[in-house]
């Protein structure tokens, strides 16, 4: 078992046909990612990287029964390719793209819980059920099927944490990147409720950031519900206040978001909050090792 | 993007929100000519992106002339130092002149959007004209917060709920009724990402009116915006940061000594976290992005060297689809056709990472290539501090 997408996915590329969605469509179906469409409007009826393209998400869906869209549509039009993609009935859509409008982005937000489908990101790396599927621009190489579930706010950090529990002859179950705005698909909460369900997932890694209440939202739901180990690491413990560090969604606002609440919030509800970003791997196999 | 408050007000009008009667000036002259015409007595504000003003000096009340004319020349080039200015303070370079206006009363009044709710939120208080930080934490009983649901819009009964909170009469109300509605309409027009006006007053006429403006927009969504792009003051922001920005580098310079270079805005802060651990200073945040080419690596070193504070870099790379091997080709290159004359601390994982490594060794440059985390780290630090 895994988390949202699996072997058995039926993935559809939006922006199909483009510089983003061919190199990294390229790089999923190496994977061995089941991609069995792309859509790029106007390019209907043609072939790319061997596969049908379609103008629209529903032909893909109708003819070839995607799923899992992964979107790589530029930032102006991709909040239009989310909705396409939710209207079409697709599942779990991954928005990889960065720099969507926060406003387009709270529409989209509304309209989704009017749907059936789940969305992650935007501006997020994808996610991947190691041998199975990557869904994303995340390198596949490091990582490595196993037990942990990896959720984060961040692209490359989260590749540091993979990297160190794989090297530590660990591996994943699925890793989620959630991506770094303000407004996102699927928060921690959504995310950690999933990996407490899955009987693969034996330990979970969660890596947030300055900026919001999700990671303080998570700590309240996982002392509530979750009795599985969750270690986590907050960046921006040195971020000055009313800077945005990168991330749309980093930001520390009216003395509200700082990593020193944020860490002391898990704390107080039991997490693991380990002091640098060097320390994931070596605490979650010692945790592990604890419970034999 | 911040704007100044003449340009908010110049917003404010287009979108039919009250302000009082004003004119910008560059000059003293200028200044002086907006003092008069305005008639007496006005009021000189001085125009930057930040808070706290009116205590570093930077808005006066005018009688006459003489008064119009002293506080221009003290006021245009002055550096004003507030609390969100930083020590450093903020060069003068425009002033508004303002019509004085009779106040019954000061309110707040603000719009952002709330990121658990995932929605607008009307912020009001009865007492304007404070930090509204201040109000929050030691009465938050005086602060309203009203979500607006995307789909529905501003309705009647937000206002409602509004007004019965400020306690407005009925006169009042009427005045009021139009300027919350063009307020909202402009928050989701403009793809604003803060409206705030502190303090809205009531004048002795209650007439309700924007005393002061402020709006920040969303940075994503300024392509829909091209009028407000244009109204970008770039003597208001960091040069280098500016500078980075030309090369798609996200950089914010901050006070240590240790320069950084990192892909990834999460690693990027995790950097920074670890120096901090283990006694060092960032100098700065970092993040030269997924698609590190030679070029922007040049670009990154050249930003970094320019703060002179800076003792050591310490370049964090983990290559995930970007080589590893390119990166360290661009560190080579870059730093042979510059002059550096401070230790370089090279760390670098994933993709290509053995042939990268090689590049960094056999570049006849003396850089520090370690591959542990807390090592790389430490030793950053340790040479920061010339040991």
């Amino acid at each position: 078992m895994s988390i949202l997408v699996d072997k058995n996915s039926r993935v559809v590329v939006q922006g199909f046909t483009g510089r983003e969605g061919t190199f990294h469509a390229t790089h999923m179906i190496e994977y061995g990612t089941n991609v069995v469409a792309g859509v790029t409007p106007g390019k209907g009826g043609t072939r790319h990287l061997e596969r049908p393209v379609f103008n629209t998400v529903e032909a893909a869906v109708t003819n070839w029964s995607a799923n899992v869209s992964v979107i790589f549509v530029p930032a102006a039009f991709a909040a239009d390719a989310i909705l396409e993609a939710a209207s079409a009935g697709i599942k779990v859509i991954i928005c990889i793209t960065e720099g969507i409008p926060t406003l387009d982005m709270v529409k989209v937000k509304h309209f989704l819980k009017t749907t059936e489908s789940r969305m992650i990101g935007p501006n997020c790396p994808g996610i991947i059920t190691p041998g199975e599927a990557k869904v994303g621009i995340m390198p596949g190489k490091i990582h490595q099927k196993g037990r942990i579930g990896v959720v984060s706010r961040s692209g490359t950090l989260t590749y540091e944490a993979v990297h160190q529990i794989s090297n530590l002859g660990m591996g994943q179950s699925t890793a989620v990147g959630i991506g770094g705005d303000p407004i996102i698909g699927s928060n921690f909460v959504d995310i950690i409720e999933l990996f407490n369900q899955d009987k693969e997932t034996e330990a979970i890694v969660m890596i947030g950031e300055i900026g919001g209440s999700a990671e303080e939202e998570a700590a309240v739901y996982i002392k509530k519900y979750v009795d599985k180990p969750v270690i986590s690491f907050i960046s921006g413990q040195t971020a000055p206040p009313g800077r945005r560090m990168g991330h749309a969604g980093a930001i520390i606002s009216g003395g509200k978001g700082t990593a020193s609440e944020k860490i002391r919030i898990l704390k107080e509800n039991g997490i693991q909050v380990v002091d640098t970003p060097a320390e994931i791997g070596i605490t979650v196999k010692r945790i592990l090792d604890e419970n034999g | 993007m911040k704007v100044h408050e003449y340009q908010a007000k110049q917003i404010f009008r287009d979108f039919k929100v009250p302000v009082p009667q004003g004119a910008v000036a560059e000059d003293v002259d200028k200044a002086i000519v907006n003092a008069e015409s305005m008639g007496f007595p006005c009021v000189i504000k001085a125009q930057v992106h930040a808070g706290g003003r009116g205590k570093a000096g930077g808005v006066r009340l005018l009688h006459n002339l003489e008064e119009a004319g002293k506080a221009a020349r003290e006021i245009i080039g002055m550096k004003l130092v507030s609390k969100q200015t930083g020590p450093l303070g903020k060069q003068v370079r425009k002033v508004l002149i303002e019509q004085a206006l009779e106040i019954k009363k000061e309110l707040y009044l603000a719009i952002i959007v709330d990121r658990e709710r995932e929605m607008p939120v009307i912020i009001a208080s009865t007492e304007g004209g404070m930090e509204i930080e201040k109000v929050a934490a030691k009465n938050p009983e005086l602060i309203a917060k009203i979500h607006v649901h995307p789909v529905t819009g501003f309705s009647g009964f937000h206002f409602r709920k509004l007004v019965y909170y400020l306690g407005l009469t009925k006169e009042q109300q009427k005045n009021f009724s139009g300027l919350i509605k063009n307020l909202y309409k402009l928050f989701m027009e403009t793809d604003a990402s803060l409206v705030e006006i502190n303090p809205l007053i009531i004048t002795d006429k209650d007439e309700v009116v924007a005393l002061d403006g402020k709006i920040n927009f969303d940075d994503n969504a300024l392509f829909k915006h091209s009028h407000i792009l244009e109204m970008r003051d770039l003597d208001e922001e960091e040069p280098l940061e500016v500078e980075a920005s030309k090369y798609d580098l996200n950089y914010i310079r901050l006070d240590g000594n240790i320069g950084c270079m990192v892909n990834g805005a999460g690693l990027a802060m995790a950097t920074m976290d670890i120096i901090k651990y283990y006694g060092g200073e960032p100098a700065n945040f970092l993040d030269v992005g997924g698609g590190t080419s030679e070029d922007r690596v040049k670009e990154a070193f050249k930003i970094l060297l320019d703060d002179k504070n800076v003792k050591t870099v310490f370049v964090n790379i983990f290559g995930g689809i970007v080589r590893t091997d390119l990166v360290a080709r661009g560190i080579v290159n870059a730093i042979k056709v510059m002059e550096v004359n401070v230790p370089i601390v090279i760390r670098l994982v994933g993709t290509n990472e053995e042939e990268g490594r090689k590049i960094i060794r056999e570049s006849g440059i003396d850089f520090v290539l370690e591959m542990s985390l807390p090592e790389a780290a430490q030793k950053a630090v340790n040479l920061s501090k010339g040991a």
